[in-house]
């Protein structure tokens, strides 16, 4: 058996001590009418080759991102991971741990943390992060809890602009927790109008999603809308890309007193969506309300300064049904890929890699706004993402550029006030001026109908 | 002398002493490199010129005022600073971590490498189904394979946790009910020695729990939960083999009271390692269970996760499993489709954590179904070795039909010694094991929750012996020593209690504590 240690000999020796003649014995206290009675119907085991072999196979079955040449994005991106991040996250040391439940001998995983939570407080312009939350969709649905929790509302404003699939989860969620959900639609701007949401922002509200950039990579009025929400007595809730914090006003700055995010483009896989790495930072004054681990420095018996987990009696494992929360765990690895990410990138890096984002969409920008039959819909500002429109149906075109090994985008069909034509596409710092100019190429290609030879630079 | 040296003597019995860590503590990473460091660059822009002149492409009230405060470092200092954190940690491949109820066994590293092949490691969510074949493939076996283990008809891999898991259990069991036109049925039994995160996760989907009494074993009481039964029942929640590590031998008979009452079982399948070829929750009466693959199916921990909970469901309550649902054609090929009754409605915002799926996959092909059976009867074996040898020091209520893992109680220690279970677990990481679970499950006095797992050669569990009965000794003859302890790792016992009275959560600068 591959991984347990036990021979014959030990097995006879240990069930000796225990009293037992065979191991089959150490069960026969199961009752008989729940007994299996027959061995499991599964494939005999293989060797570690043969597992290889049969992922080996698994995987050229399929097409990735490091095959294709990719412009997909919504919250997941296709971004540079440097050597280092996987030279320390397959460490068994951070690997194998658990939650750092005895500080003493987990003084690693939890340093990690801390330096975690300062990143995403100097990102976000926030005081207090947590250790990290499954995605940005869950970070997003507990931080609206934690708000309604402190103003005791039981309605919160999701507008159109916030990613759909952030949507659908927050939904879901506000569902089992009896909670309205307003929405207010995209203006023509591709941005939410301010005037329509302090039309929207009701009493009982007691927190404003603000997403930026939003889903359809446009910045928005975040000055503005923050302005309204807190007139109206809600509390401002960011679901920001952190990346675009590299440049972007932050959250704090804007006023939002709870701030969330998918962090997957620090240095996280996208491994068809998961494990990712959402983010969960606030103000002072929700800092014992926030679910999940939070680590805080104090001082050891020796007079060391050290790090320890910290406000546990906001867990469920205390607080039981109690709890507003049912979070237990954190995106430990992930977090620390990220940590390790952002050390490597550092304040220089940080600053080139908005440039460098910024510099990519806005060459596609000037390469596509002139190809007959595109359009850019919407004028403001964007950062890595933007929607363009198509004279054809975006869907049809996304199987053309897949068929000369492109990924050009996701459609936007009813989608923010969006139709069949519109197309979201987006850059990172990985795309190359050569793969720019194919999207553009394949564009011309299939809006004139004149089938050409395109080629992909990948 | 110091406390430190003093106990260094005391503690120096042969190979039991592990001597100091070879570990220093490390400065903050804010506090280390220099302007003009970095370790990560980019390739050059060498397209459009235009396009660099970002002047003005972002407006000035867009943009924040200053530039966010990282430090610079280059990639040796990176790689010297998390490199030199990671010495200061315990992890499975440095020795013995006992955490009842966490089953830290060997985490294979086949695992690791298969999950990040490129083409699944490079996949993007947004890929359809024609890029993804291979992949749904895998995800379909492993969904099947989960299924015959538990005994059940349907899979879904979406849940990212484990109490993520016993939320969408939850929910499942909530839409059941209203389907059928029930909804005041809303009342989630759950017996007083549950995880915490039972409650919790009942009381976010919507529905109201309620403790009820066990016995003192931890098993349910008949009469008690035929008394708490009613219209309003719609369903319960237990963990089997319970968090004692005793099996519900009564399960086939609450599952009768249950249903009867109308109501669903949600069996929490944190232990689902005690038997697997033996016993399956489908068989003893249940309609959902989850499973921890970080746990069970060796995924590793990561210093608190990712994990992953996917959950099982009868045939039943398969139609009101979230999408997408992964379809196989029956010739060759897969599909992608959502069940009308989850329109609008998701717990993640895609598919999971598909890369832990994937090494939960890699466990279960390497160890097959003969392999897996063995995997559990291992577990037993250790955990009643360990039982018999330990009883006579670390006393345990119904000692002898423990599964997996067992629950032993300090209370005779702090009569005896005047030492608490804390004190026993703080000496135990002087010498090179990580301790136990304590002070859960609540309904057990000064509790050390041991699971050892099967992958402990006999050898270590000798070890684990020795150090335990090396510690009564010391508890005998000088109870400080466990008072004080752990004297060997890089730092003591921490002020908690002042972590929580003045929080310093991110870093300002050298701590104020």
């Amino acid at each position: 058996m591959p991984y347990v240690p036990h021979s014959s000999e030990d097995i006879r020796a240990m069930l000796d001590v225990i009293g037992k003649k065979e191991i089959g014995d150490l069960f026969s206290h199961l009752p008989e009418n729940v007994r299996l009675g027959r061995p499991l119907d599964l494939a005999d085991g293989l060797t570690e080759e043969e597992v290889r072999r049969y992922f080996r196979k698994v995987a050229s079955a399929n097409h990735g991102q490091g095959e294709l040449v990719s412009f997909l994005g919504g919250g997941v991106y296709d971004s540079i991971i440097p050597a280092a991040v996987d030279a320390i996250s397959s460490r068994s040391e951070f690997l194998t741990a658990y939650t750092p439940y005895q500080p003493e001998v987990s003084q690693g995983t939890l340093q990690v943390i801390y330096e975690w939570q300062s990143f995403i407080c100097r990102l976000t312009g926030m005081e207090v992060a947590n250790a990290s939350m499954y995605d940005a969709a869950t970070a997003l649905s507990e931080a609206l809890s934690v708000a309604l929790a402190s103003n005791r509302k039981k309605a919160i404003v999701l507008p159109a602009t916030v990613n759909p699939r952030y949507r659908r989860v927050v939904k879901t969620m506000m569902a089992g927790e009896g909670v309205t959900v307003i929405d207010v639609p995209a203006g023509p701007a591709g941005t939410i109008d301010p005037a329509v949401l302090a039309g929207a922002i009701t009493d009982e509200v007691g927190a404003v999603v603000i997403p930026n950039p939003n889903y359809l990579g446009l910045v928005e009025p975040v000055d503005e809308l923050a302005r309204v929400v807190k007139d109206a007595g809600a509390i401002v809730v960011a679901a920001v890309n952190p990346v675009a914090l590299s440049l972007l006003k932050t959250p704090a700055e804007f006023g939002a007193e709870l701030a969330v995010g998918e962090a997957q483009p620090f240095g996280v896989n996208p491994s068809w969506g998961g494990p990712l790495l959402g983010f969960l930072a606030c103000t002072d004054q929700h800092k014992r309300r926030i679910p999940g681990r939070i680590v805080g420095r104090t001082r050891d018996n020796r007079g060391q300064m050290g790090y320890v987990l910290t406000l546990q009696t906001r867990e469920q494992h205390i607080r039981r049904e109690k709890a507003t929360s049912n979070i237990c765990s954190n995106q430990g690895l992930n977090a620390l890929r990220a940590t390790v990410y952002l050390a490597m990138l550092g304040a220089g890096g940080l600053q080139a890699l908005g440039e460098a984002n910024l510099t990519r969409i806005t060459a596609l920008r000037r390469r596509v706004r002139d190809i007959a039959g595109v359009s850019l819909p919407f004028p403001g500002p964007v950062f890595n993402e933007t929607v363009i429109r198509l004279d054809k149906p975006a869907a049809a075109f996304c199987a053309f550029a897949r068929s000369r090994g492109v990924l050009a985008g996701i459609p936007l069909d009813g989608y923010a006030g969006c139709g069949p034509n519109d197309l979201l596409v987006a850059v990172t710092e990985k795309r190359t001026a050569a793969e720019i100019e194919t999207l553009g190429r394949l564009l011309e290609e299939f809006l004139s109908g004149e089938p050409g030879a395109t080629e992909v630079s990948a | 002398m110091s406390q430190e040296k003093n106990s260094q003597e005391k503690s120096s019995q042969g190979r039991l002493a592990t001597g100091r860590w070879n570990a220093s503590l490390h400065d903050s990473l804010f506090n280390k490199g220099a302007a003009g460091r970095r370790g990560l660059t980019f390739p050059k822009w060498d397209g459009d010129p235009a396009a660099a002149d970002l002047d003005g492409v972002l407006p000035a009230d867009t943009r924040r005022a200053a530039p966010a405060d990282f430090p610079a470092l280059s990639e040796p200092e990176v790689m010297r600073h998390f490199t030199g954190l990671s010495n200061l940690n315990h992890h499975i491949e440095r020795g013995m971590y006992p955490l009842g109820s966490c089953t830290m066994k060997y985490n294979p590293r086949v695992n690791e490498q298969v999950a990040g092949l490129p083409g699944l490691a490079d996949l993007h969510p947004d890929q359809g189904p024609d890029d993804i074949q291979g992949l749904l493939e895998a995800l379909k076996l492993l969904e099947r394979s989960l299924c015959e283990i538990t005994g059940f008809a349907a899979c879904s891999l979406i849940p990212a946790a484990g109490a993520h898991g016993e939320y969408l259990g939850m929910l499942v069991i909530r839409a059941l009910h209203v389907a059928n036109g029930e909804p005041d049925r809303d009342e989630i039994l759950i017996p007083d020695s549950a995880h915490g995160t039972n409650p919790a996760s009942v009381v976010i989907a919507g529905m109201k729990p309620r403790t009820i009494g066990s016995r003192p074993n931890g098993r349910i009481d008949l009469d008690v939960l035929r008394a708490a039964v009613s219209d309003k029942t719609a369903g319960i929640m237990i963990t089997n083999p319970n968090t004692l590590g005793l099996f519900e031998n009564d399960i086939r008979e609450i599952s009768d009271i249950i249903h009867a009452a109308g109501g669903r079982l949600y069996m929490d399948g944190a232990n689902l390692n005690a038997v697997m070829g033996k016993t399956r929750p489908g068989d003893m009466g249940f309609d959902v269970v989850h499973m921890n693959l970080h746990k069970t199916f060796s995924t590793p921990h990561g210093g608190g996760g990712p994990g992953a909970g996917p959950i099982c469901v009868t045939e039943e309550l398969a139609a009101f499993l979230p999408g997408p649902l992964i379809v196989d054609h029956g010739d060759g090929t897969y599909g992608l489709e959502q069940l009308p009754g989850w329109d609008g409605a998701a717990i993640h915002t895609h598919f999971g954590n598909v890369g832990v799926c994937l090494r939960a996959l890699a466990y279960i092909l390497r160890n097959g179904g003969n392999g897996l059976t063995r995997v559990s009867e291992c577990a037993v074996l250790n955990a009643r070795y360990l039982l018999a040898r330990l009883k006579d020091i670390l006393p345990v209520d119904n000692a002898g039909e423990c599964m997996h893992e067992f629950v032993a109680s300090g209370k005779k220690w702090k009569t005896e010694f005047g030492v608490r279970t804390l004190d026993i677990a703080k000496r135990m990481l002087d010498y090179g094991i990580h301790a136990p679970t304590i002070y859960f499950p609540l309904i057990v006095e000064e509790a050390l929750m041991v699971e050892p797992t099967e992958t402990e050669s006999r050898e270590s569990l000798d070890l684990f012996v020795e150090i335990l009965h090396a510690i009564r000794r010391e508890a005998a003859e000088d109870p400080d020593i466990l008072k004080g302890a752990p004297y060997s790792t890089p730092v003591g016992r921490m002020d908690e209690a002042q972590a929580a009275r003045q929080p310093d959560l991110s870093w300002l600068g050298p701590c104020n504590c």
